[in-house]
């Protein structure tokens, strides 16, 4: 017996190291059929990794004070060594982590991998997404620019519209009669420390569902059901090494991506920073045009469509309870889902058609979140906004009715 | 009582007590760290009233006074504008001040002023706190086309005119608010302040 053997029986002997790497990897079978989509899970990995590396890197010279908040990133960003590159791999990063996150769930929808029995899987996902949009609405608010503090001012005002507690819930979130530098200590707080440990326990919920049931497969067939004689899925690998080394390869190409946004175009022409926030916070002038970040742009505009004041429905009320619902909804997803196939492969045309048409206006509805209000782009928000509902709202009948194809028994590669 | 030895009922009765106590537990522990989110002593002593010279105000202009860290808008209307406020009723949410809270007793009148002329407004949007910009001239906007003067919000588009009132069709609720004022003497305006002279 090696050395290297005597030590890990020693180890295994007091923590359970060999049966924890077989199980999540060198023995946890993935469907062979894997394509291009299912990259984004790893990829959204890597970027919580970075998002974490980065952040502790900028708090180490970042100032959570209404007085020197914006000053110490202008300081970060000029005198550090290197702190520009750090700040941008997070700013910058925060955007490429949402972009990841969104191909990840749309990959959910296309095959289904919400479906009986991962819908715990997507629960979990979804409480990530929600959790990674007030982080990233926090994280926000921390340079002190004109669009955070203007961004913050809207944000938290929405929960002003609850009726009776309303006003008090508001100044109860600011700590302060205004968005001050209270505020802003309290974000840095819940930033930092509070949302990353409940994303990275909810990561590990996600995982341990996952590799529970199993992963779903671009047909949306369950591997489980052909075995050979030792019990290993027929059309499984294990995910160690055949994808641990397949995703290093992806994650070159990705890298590649990254870094070259991240060297010549990190602002994004204002999409991933604002061209306002360059300018220090000032409570007294809102910027010509707010708007939200792109990532939050389909739902910013969900909560402009609702300008109606009906009965008790005013229209800063019913704006967010429209866009509670826009979120609220997918979480239910799974069970709106009555097809008995997962993959849009096998699903009917109609199927398909509108998960295209839904993608679409999902991009269409983040754009326009970035955009002024003009007579055509409140047309379009409230076509787009009732084109996100209706794909809901039919998914049961269409999905329960409609004619599907036959389902291999095996993955078509 | 079972014949294993094992009270039950008293099991059951212990466990019920135990998990009421944590429960009671957890929420007395929770009791700090909820309050400690509300205003602070020093946040709440902030709040002093502001004063402004309103004299260089010419008719047509406006002043930002910062009160409470909130922009309030001084603006002197002309003849004009004043007029304008009276016709504008059918195309307002709330022409006659129907929300007391949103105003002093002093300024629920058309004008929403103690004098006709000078309106104090706080300049944050009943929708979403936004600070609606200052469009006083009477011309066509691209957000309305029959534009009388008056605000509009940049960040969704509420309309309020120049007594800060909100029109219809707009995502804000409520008019402006009028926040509490007063004049010390013609010329000095003392925002936060009710009573005149005081």
């Amino acid at each position: 017996m090696s050395k290297f053997q005597a030590f890990m029986g020693w180890l295994d002997h007091r923590l359970p190291v060999t049966t924890t790497f077989e199980k999540h990897m060198s023995k946890y079978y993935a469907p062979k059929n894997f394509n291009f989509w299912y990259f984004f899970g790893v990829f959204s990995m890597v970027m919580l990794a970075n998002q974490i590396l980065s952040g502790v890197w900028l708090t180490m010279s970042y100032n959570p004070s209404a007085e020197g908040a914006f000053a110490s990133v202008e300081y970060i960003m000029r005198d550090v060594e290197l702190g520009w590159l750090i700040r941008y791999m997070h700013s910058t990063g925060a955007s490429f982590f949402f972009i990841v996150v969104y191909l990840h769930m749309f990959r959910g929808l296309m095959y289904g991998s919400y479906q009986k029995p991962r819908e715990l899987i997507w629960i979990f996902g979804m409480f990530i997404y929600l959790m990674l949009m007030a982080e990233a609405f926090m994280g926000y608010v921390l340079p002190w620019g004109q669009m955070s503090y203007w961004g913050a001012q809207v944000i938290i005002s929405l929960f002003g519209a609850i009726p009776y507690v309303g006003e008090d819930l508001v100044t109860w979130i600011k700590g302060d009669f205004l968005i001050s530098g209270i505020t802003l200590n309290r974000f840095f707080a819940l930033h930092v420390i509070a949302l990353p440990l409940v994303i990275v326990a909810l990561v590990v919920l996600h995982i341990l569902a996952l590799h529970e049931v199993g992963s779903n497969n671009p047909d949306g067939i369950d591997i489980k059901k052909h075995k050979d004689e030792q019990g290993r899925p027929l059309d499984g690998v294990p995910f160690h090494p055949y994808y641990s080394v397949h995703d290093l390869v992806g994650l070159v190409v990705f890298l590649f991506v990254f870094c070259f946004v991240l060297f010549f175009w990190p602002e994004g022409n204002g999409f991933f920073l604002e061209h306002a926030n360059f300018e220090e916070a000032n409570g007294l002038k809102t910027p010509e045009h707010i708007a939200p970040v792109w990532y939050f742009g389909a739902f910013y505009t969900i909560l402009r469509a609702w300008i109606w004041d009906i009965g008790p429905l005013s229209s800063q009320l019913g704006g967010v309870i429209l866009m509670g619902a826009a979120i609220a909804i997918l979480f239910v997803l799974p069970w709106l889902d009555r097809s008995p196939v997962r993959s849009w492969r096998y699903k009917g045309w109609i199927s398909r058609i509108n998960l295209v048409v839904f993608g679409i206006f999902f991009v269409l509805l983040t754009w326009l979140g970035t955009q002024p209000v003009t007579e055509l782009n409140k047309w379009l928000g409230w076509i787009g906004t009732l084109v996100y509902f209706t794909w809901f709202i039919t998914l049961p009948y269409i999905s329960a009715n409609e004619k599907t194809k036959p389902v291999p028994e095996r993955v078509t590669g | 009582m079972s014949n294993d030895g094992v009270n039950h009922g008293r099991r059951r009765f212990l466990i019920a007590t135990t998990s009421v106590g944590g429960a009671v537990g957890a929420v007395g522990v929770a009791v700090p760290f909820v309050k400690s989110w509300n205003p602070s002593e020093k946040a709440k002593a902030a709040g002093a009233p502001a004063k402004a010279d309103v004299s260089k105000v010419s008719p047509g202009e406006m002043i930002v006074v910062e009160w409470r860290g909130k922009p309030v808008y001084v603006v002197r209307r002309t003849d004009e504008s004043v007029a304008v406020l009276e016709t504008l009723a059918d195309r307002l949410k709330d022409p006659a001040n129907a929300d007391q809270g949103q105003q002093p007793a002093y300024a629920n009148n058309t004008n929403r002023s103690r004098k006709p002329e000078l309106v104090v407004i706080e300049g944050v949007c009943t929708h979403l706190g936004c600070a609606p910009k200052f469009h006083p001239e009477v011309k066509p906007e691209p957000f309305d086309a029959e534009w009388k003067g008056g605000f509009f919000c940049p960040c969704h588009g509420s309309r309020f005119d120049l007594a800060g009132r909100v029109f219809k069709g707009s995502p804000a609720a409520k008019n402006l608010k009028i926040p509490p004022h007063s004049f010390e003497n013609e010329n000095t305006l003392i925002i936060g302040v009710d009573e005149e002279n005081s």
